[in-house]
């Protein structure tokens, strides 16, 4: 396996321009002659799909929900950001790109992130046209907000809902080219095989959910827009859905699989509140303007929040990160919650949390300006609680939210397998280590409106690509791989169900892969995961048939998937001696505690190629330069 | 707590269906709905039954993909929530829950208390968007929108396609969802070149699906998670009646090629 990331020659400022003129082009008439599968319809899917299609390509798109308007991307709350510099602050395509760099913590690829800045200014601009109902000011042009990792306010929002309108923009986009006859959608239905012939993406296999009828679908080339894999935690903030079924199948036919270690977790989540929690939801991070975050002072503290004076407690925050306080990035706020935690110093049932606080707050601005800017969160926090957040503290945890990891793709977003490209979360390109705030809705929809769309063509147009048909070999050998794993998970009859092994792997997880990683920790992580991945294999029960809606099937192939992928992000975690943006180990921090980076060995992409389940997979490096954006050590004391 | 559950059973679309009696012990008040599901679910597994199919995905509240009538409530007794943000802690000890899919003649049961909701999916294809294709439209603020009319057009975008108001109506009706996209698009300057196309096409669909009529009786307006007002519906109505008077046939003879 080799990792050519045809990066384009040139200043990082042009890279983009000279590919564009390089390309191969794809002359209209001809573009309906060809067929691209698309997997996934979130903004990165739906996106690329409706733009393929009005370009006149055929688009067959998938997804495992009831319509593509479900996807994940529908939950995302605070915004989009994009180098319009509306607000006259000095916001640039360059300074976006500079953020993006260094919020990443170095370990992102220059030119694909100089990309995304400079297509940021196109989204806004289509989403508008679409209709999307951005936030307006009294004169009628758009409002901006500030986030987290920026000290510029690029920050495009609709209300709580961007990733909503954002998503029902593109959705209406691919519903308009379903009426036209450019898409066919699939809804209902998983891919779970890739079907590679002469080393080329030429199809997927998917099975209905509705009837559980096993088939293949045949195209020139197959785009995954699958997002992320959270889950493997089994709590975090994604969709119950969200799965990495179709990146994993890919990664087994040969793709890739890159920087599975890099996790994003949220500092501002619901803390769990029982054993029957089934997700965690998120409390956007515009909180943390006004909150002020605190611990008791004093281990084992059961006293109720009113009860404890000032002197009593630890702002900690603010006292160990003076100058950004209760605002400091994600993956600092989220270690420093943990860390007061394990000090026995958490609050609430089972002691995993910490409070926000907004007492202060009401007393300066009251109750009514409180109210103004978060009295929706405010509202679902009670809805989830039963606790007034006017009146007591909220009570947030950390808890897992995004994934910068995902299939290797280079610069015209194609993984190691010829035809098989991958946008949006599931492809590990833009963010580095660590994603800055408001900057996944904006990757999904470049690489969906964007990107895809011309580099598409270019493979298309550079490759003389011979027919498939339906019944050659590898079509039938992947057709029927899938029917036999969904019989073998059938016949199993064991004692235990899906989602029982699925909490316990989520734990093993969190515990040794989580905030704070340790080489003993993951190494115990190794010997565990295979345990209890054979006792899957022998012990699980799944009632119903294949020929049905049966959630259990469905639940369970992801699972079984989530088993390999876990083992595949401990290796990578213990191979990375460094710490990085949401890759903190424990062996490398700093004296005062902050992650420590090893540039002169680690300033790489680690690429890994399947060898096989419990085999262990090899690794491949594309060394990561940065020629523009010097690196340096992030401070936020 | 401990409650009982009649909960709708259904193997498919042509299945008969019948209500099932299910005990849900030691429930907790955090639970979402959903969760006391999920535990129900697994002492079935456990027993080697099938457990109770039901359609849920984001789990807070935003994906539109959970939904069910609770004692005949569609998601249940709290205003303006899903069923995945109704916790159980709205109910009592002794509670006995009758649990059903949506029921309207446009959303077929697929089985248990998941149901066919494309319907809504061909109204959005026979109008719901604005035909510009992905490339390089104007700069976004070449178009000022006050603000007022941004705010009106996100009230009715806020839609999350759940089909509680179809299940709530006592005809079956799609006309809140339906006005809430003619609502959305035509009060932006960006939906106005097909205002009227739009809202002609997008009612038409919304009759080939078997949905019922407006009667202006207002449960889904009661039933929407997203607090959708009905205004929207007589502005859709205004708007088609417009339509309806001053369309034009569209010629064939396009552009001088």
């Amino acid at each position: 396996m080799e990792l050519k990331s045809r990066v384009p020659d040139g200043p990082v400022a042009e890279k983009w321009d000279k590919r564009k003129f390089d390309m191969k082009l794809v002359n209209p008439a001809n573009k309906r002659k060809y067929t691209v599968i698309v997997v996934g319809s979130g903004l990165a899917g739906a996106s690329a799909a409706a733009s393929m299609s009005e370009l006149g390509y055929n688009v067959k798109n998938f997804c495992f929900q009831d319509s593509p308007r479900r996807a994940h991307s529908i939950a995302a709350q605070g915004g989009i950001n994009a180098a319009k510099n509306y607000p006259n602050d000095g916001d640039s395509i360059w300074r976006l790109f500079y953020d993006t760099v260094k919020g990443g913590d170095f370990r992102s690829r220059e030119a694909n992130v100089y990309r995304l800045a400079q297509v940021s200014v196109q989204i806004i601009d289509q989403c508008v046209a679409q209709g999307v109902p951005f936030a307006r000011e009294y004169g009628g042009l758009l409002a901006n907000r500030s986030f987290g990792g920026a000290q510029v306010s690029r920050t495009f929002y609709a209300r709580g809902q961007t990733g909503q309108q954002l998503l029902l923009g593109a959705y209406q986009a691919l519903e308009k080219e379903i009426a036209k006859g450019g898409v066919k959608m699939y809804p209902r239905t998983e891919m779970l095989d890739l079907i590679v012939v002469d080393g080329r993406a030429r199809g997927i296999v998917v099975r209905d959910l509705v009837t559980g009828k096993i088939e293949s679908h045949l195209a020139d080339a197959v785009v995954l827009g699958t997002g992320g894999y959270g889950n493997v935690f089994y709590l975090s903030t994604n969709a119950k859905g969200s799965n990495v079924t179709a990146a994993w199948r890919a990664h087994k036919r040969g793709a890739a699989f890159a920087n599975p270690c890099y996790t994003q977790i949220h500092p501002t989540c619901i803390p769990v509140s029982g054993d029957h929690q089934s997700k965690l939801t998120l409390m956007s991070e515009s909180l943390r303007n006004d909150g002020r975050v605190w611990v008791p002072k004093k281990a084992g503290d059961t006293r109720a929040p009113n009860q404890i004076p000032d002197a009593e407690r630890d702002y900690y925050l603010e006292r160990k990160y003076p100058s950004f306080g209760n605002l400091s990035p994600r993956d600092i706020a989220s270690r420093a919650a943990k860390e007061v935690c394990d000090e026995g110093r958490g609050v609430g049932p089972g002691g995993r949390g910490v409070y926000l606080d907004f007492a202060d707050a009401i007393r300066r601005l009251g109750k009514d300006k409180i109210a103004e800017r978060y009295g929706n969160l405010f509202e679902m926090y009670e809805r989830i609680t039963a606790e007034n957040p006017y009146e007591v503290p909220m009570r947030i945890y950390p808890a897992v939210h995004y994934t910068m990891g995902g299939l290797w793709v280079d610069y015209n977003l194609m993984s190691t397998i010829p035809g098989l490209h991958v946008i949006g979360e599931a492809n590990f390109s833009d963010h580095g280590a660590n994603r800055l705030g408001a900057s996944a809705l904006m990757q999904g929809l470049a690489d969906g409106y964007f990107v895809i769309p011309l580099t598409i063509g270019d493979y298309l147009g550079s490759n003389k690509l011979e027919p498939v048909s339906a019944d050659h070999p590898e079509v039938r050998a992947a057709e029927a791989a899938v029917v036999e794993r969904t019989k073998r998970l059938l016949s199993i009859n064991g004692k235990r169900s899906v989602t029982s092994f699925h909490r316990e792997l989520g734990k093993l997880m969190w515990e040794y892969c989580g905030m704070a990683r340790t080489a003993d920790g993951l190494k115990h992580a190794l010997q565990e995961i295979p345990k209890l991945r054979e006792e899957f294999w022998q012990n699980l029960t799944i009632p119903g048939t294949g020929q049905e809606l049966n959630q259990s099937l469905e639940h369970a192939g992801r699972v079984a998937d989530f088993f390999e992928l876990a083992e595949l992000m401990c290796i990578d975690a213990l191979h990375r001696e460094e710490s990085c943006g949401g890759h903190f180990r424990v062996e490398h921090q700093t004296p005062d505690g902050e992650a420590k980076r090893n540039d002169e060995q680690f300033a790489y992409v680690a690429a890994w190629e399947y060898k096989g389940v419990g085999e262990p997979p090899v690794l491949h490096k594309e060394p990561l330069e940065f020629e523009n954006v010097h690196l340096a050590t992030r401070s936020y004391k | 707590m401990n409650l009982i559950l009649h909960v709708w059973r259904q193997a498919g679309a042509n299945a008969a269906g019948r209500f099932e009696r299910y005990e849900a012990r030691d429930v907790s008040a955090d639970m979402s709905f959903l969760e006391m599901l999920d535990v129900v679910n697994e002492g079935l597994i456990a027993n080697g039954q099938e457990p109770i199919a039901f359609d849920h995905d984001c789990r807070e509240g935003i994906c539109g993909m959970c939904g069910m009538m609770i004692n005949g409530t569609a998601h249940g007794p709290m205003k303006m929530t899903t069923t995945c943000q109704l916790h159980m802690r709205s109910f009592k000890d002794g509670d006995e829950l009758w649990i059903e899919p949506w029921r309207a003649r446009a959303f077929q049961v697929v089985k248990d208390l998941v149901v066919d909701r494309s319907a809504f999916d061909r109204i959005i294809q026979a109008g719901g968007f604005v035909s510009v294709n992905t490339g390089a439209p104007q700069d976004a603020n070449a178009i000022p929108i006050s603000k007022q009319v941004a705010d009106d057009a996100m009230d009715a975008a806020a839609c999350i396609g759940c089909g509680a108001c179809v299940a709530a109506c006592p005809n079956g009706s799609a006309s809140l969802f339906t006005a809430a996209k003619v609502s959305h698009l035509g009060l932006l300057p960006q939906g106005q070149p097909e205002r009227y196309r739009r809202a002609l096409k997008m009612v038409a669909q919304m009759d080939l699906e078997d949905f019922g009529h407006c009667t202006l009786f207002g449960e889904c307006q009661e039933a929407c998670p997203k607090g959708i007002s009905i205004d929207f519906i007589a502005r859709m109505n205004h708007d088609y009646l417009r339509a309806v008077a001053t369309q034009r046939e569209e010629t064939a003879a396009g552009g001088t090629g």
